[in-house]
């Protein structure tokens, strides 16, 4: 096929947009670095949750928006984290940071014996399976005796005060221990999420990155031109494994304190993330980050009316996905046609200037 | 005797879970939807009878009769307005409204009923029981494995014996042909699921009967319905019956191991079910 390409055409990913977006965004992440010099303690925590959450949210887009993974089962990943953490830090005494790291690493290996079942199944059946190896997962931690069995346990007080860095960041800061560790894990958070967010964008763009948009439009197409379907969606499966199980580890050293039913909370870390997805647009990157907005100004706006917040979130969410089903950034995107992370691959400089229709991707 | 007395219980048990999983292989079966809210649906549907038996004082069963046609209702409503958009090739869709829908009901339930745990009583009826030799069985957990069983005849025979169980094999098999029948398939998906809330209704009943709900328990029920279904395979109602039971004697077969092991035993044991049979034990259909 090769010699009826003439060398004028070119395949680029990169729009003028998301050129200059990327020159924003890397400003953007210098001044959120330099963010607890001029943003109060409450402002950093505030921050802590909404970059926390978009790793979440991001992982979550990946596997269904991406993969076809519908999963309802992520928090056994945000709770096994959680617990390796723990458990490295009281019963082994490691610092909290390596804790996170061993978080990441034993959520991953967890991701192996329930991806084993989970892959057996599909569509609903994997979103049911992986709902009830959450469960199975949250029941066997709670006969842990060790931390705190059913009613959970707290981290020992000075391990997140001696954390590796603290000192170091109070001095810096002129700010009490207590302080510094949330500055600390606002930090750790902000590299997470732009780690994790680099990490996915470029694998979106190499070549697994097109044999997964390929395989997620049409498996059976896409394994006749020889994409291993199973072996791309199982690198996904791990790869959210490893990061949501980082995340929850890290969201666990700032919290302090755990349960079982806390760490597995279906709705914290599977309702709202779902809802952040899908209301800011599912299948791109930039809807989870307008997605954790419309959260974080729902949540702050609904803070007095208990449950009625969760209520008219849920109405939100049936209604995007009825009437608008990329969500928000896809009414945005159907209107300017403007890709901030852009990761369909456009054909230019031939006798046609632009290709139209088809999937993204 | 407690093994034996733990398997009988077992059996019993498994019946409840058999109703919470009827209205779900029914949905499935029909028309590929997995409601994530039917729990949800069963719970809605217990308040419901509460609602009547504190306000008018009525008998718990002549408050399900007068909630079995409002759940139709809201069933069918349901479906036609809302669901019936959401069905196609993509399985997305369908898992997020019902898991809104989910959190919406839940979150209703919550402001209008509070938080607290509720119970239907149902005075000497709840602690009458009948002694058949080695092992006792409380009248209740007879009565509601008895009314799964008929539940699930009756369902056999509305599938199986009647023109709008054609209609639902039909449109299950293939939707456009049926059209060019006549059958009108966003109608027959509506009446399906109003069946459905009939089903969750009476299920409603002997789960507000036997113990105390609040509004949150939705989902933890929904997840012994689906073990149930995926156990017996895809839209079979025998087969849901029989999920029902495995699911029901691990628990209390686990629970007299140690208390605190009983529903995880029923998840491992779905789980060892799905690694040998990943399609379920009597699956109706392939696909």
């Amino acid at each position: 096929m090769s010699d009826i390409v003439s060398p004028r055409w070119r395949v680029e990913t990169r729009t003028r947009a998301s050129s200059i977006f990327i020159l924003f965004a890397a400003i953007a992440v210098v001044v959120a670095f330099a963010a607890p010099l001029f943003v109060p303690r409450s402002g950093i925590q505030d921050l802590f949750f909404i970059l926390t959450m978009l790793v979440l949210a991001q992982c979550w887009n990946l596997l269904a928006g991406y993969a076809g993974l519908v999963s309802v089962g992520q928090q056994a990943f945000v709770g096994f984290g959680a617990y390796a953490m723990f458990a490295s830090v009281i019963l082994l005494g490691l610092d909290p940071i390596l804790g996170i790291l061993l978080g990441g690493v034993m959520a991953a290996l967890l991701a192996i014996p329930t991806g084993f079942f989970v892959f057996r199944l599909q569509g609903a059946y994997f979103a049911i399976g992986t709902w009830v190896l959450a469960e199975v997962v949250r029941l066997s931690l709670a006969q842990w005796k060790t931390l705190g069995g059913g009613t959970g346990t707290s981290l020992p007080s000075g391990a997140v005060r001696n954390m590796w860095g603290v000192n170091l960041v109070a001095d810096l800061f002129g700010v009490r221990p207590a302080q510094a560790v949330d500055i600390l894990c606002y930090w750790l958070a902000l590299v997470l999420a732009v780690g994790s967010m680099a990490f996915i964008y470029g694998l979106l763009r190499s070549r697994q990155g097109l044999g997964l948009a390929a395989v997620r439009d049409n498996q059976q197409a896409a394994r006749a031109v020889g994409v291993d379907a199973l072996r791309v969606k199982s690198f996904v499966y791990f790869l959210t494994a490893f990061i949501t199980g980082l995340a929850g580890a890290l969201i666990y050293v700032q919290k302090a304190r755990i349960s079982p039913d806390a760490a597995f909370a279906v709705t914290d870390w599977t309702a709202y993330v779902i809802f952040i997805v899908v209301i800011g647009g599912i299948g791109t990157l930039e809807g989870p980050i307008i997605g954790i907005l419309v959260l974080f100004a729902l949540q702050t706006l609904l803070a007095d009316y208990g449950s009625w917040y969760l209520l008219l979130l849920g109405l939100i969410g049936i209604a995007v996905m009825l009437f608008a089903p990329k969500g928000l950034w896809g009414l945005f995107t159907e209107r300017t046609g403007i890709h901030l992370f852009p990761v369909r691959r456009i054909l230019t400089g031939g006798p046609i200037n632009k290709t139209q229709g088809g999937p993204d991707g | 005797m407690n093994l034996l007395d733990a398997l009988v219980q077992g059996i019993l048990l498994g019946g409840l879970y058999a109703l919470f999983a009827a209205g779900l292989a029914l949905v499935f079966g029909i028309m590929r939807l997995v409601n994530l809210a039917h729990g949800d649906l069963i719970v809605l549907a217990a308040f419901l009878i509460l609602a009547l038996v504190t306000t008018l004082g009525l008998n718990p069963f002549a408050a399900a009769l007068i909630v079995l046609p409002l759940m139709f209702a809201a069933g069918w409503a349901l479906q036609y307005l809302i669901l019936n958009r959401t069905l196609g090739p993509d399985i997305l869709p369908p898992l997020l409204v019902t898991f809104g829908l989910s959190i919406v009901i839940q979150n209703g339930l919550l402001e209008s009923f509070s938080a607290d745990s509720r119970r239907i009583g149902l005075g000497t009826l709840e602690t009458q029981s009948l002694n058949l030799g080695p092992v006792t069985v409380g009248l209740m957990p007879l009565l509601t494995f008895l009314s799964a069983v008929a539940v699930i005849v009756a369902l056999n025979l509305i599938f199986y014996r009647t023109s709008l169980g054609r209609a639902f094999r039909a449109t299950s098999d293939d939707a456009v042909t049926a059209g060019l029948m006549g059958i009108r398939s966003d109608r027959i998906f509506a009446t399906a699921t109003g069946l459905a809330a009939v089903v969750a209704t009476i299920a409603a009943l002997y789960l507000g009967a036997r113990a105390n709900f609040d509004p949150t328990i939705g989902p933890a029920r929904l997840i012994y319905a689906f073990e149930a279904v995926i156990i017996g395979g895809l839209g079979s109602f025998w087969g849901a019956l029989v999920g029902g039971i495995i699911i029901g004697v691990s628990q209390t077969l686990g629970a007299t191991i140690n208390p605190e092991w009983q529903i995880l035993a029923g998840h491992l044991a779905f789980l060892a079910v799905l690694l040998f049979r990943p399609r379920g034990l009597f699956p109706r259909s392939v696909d």
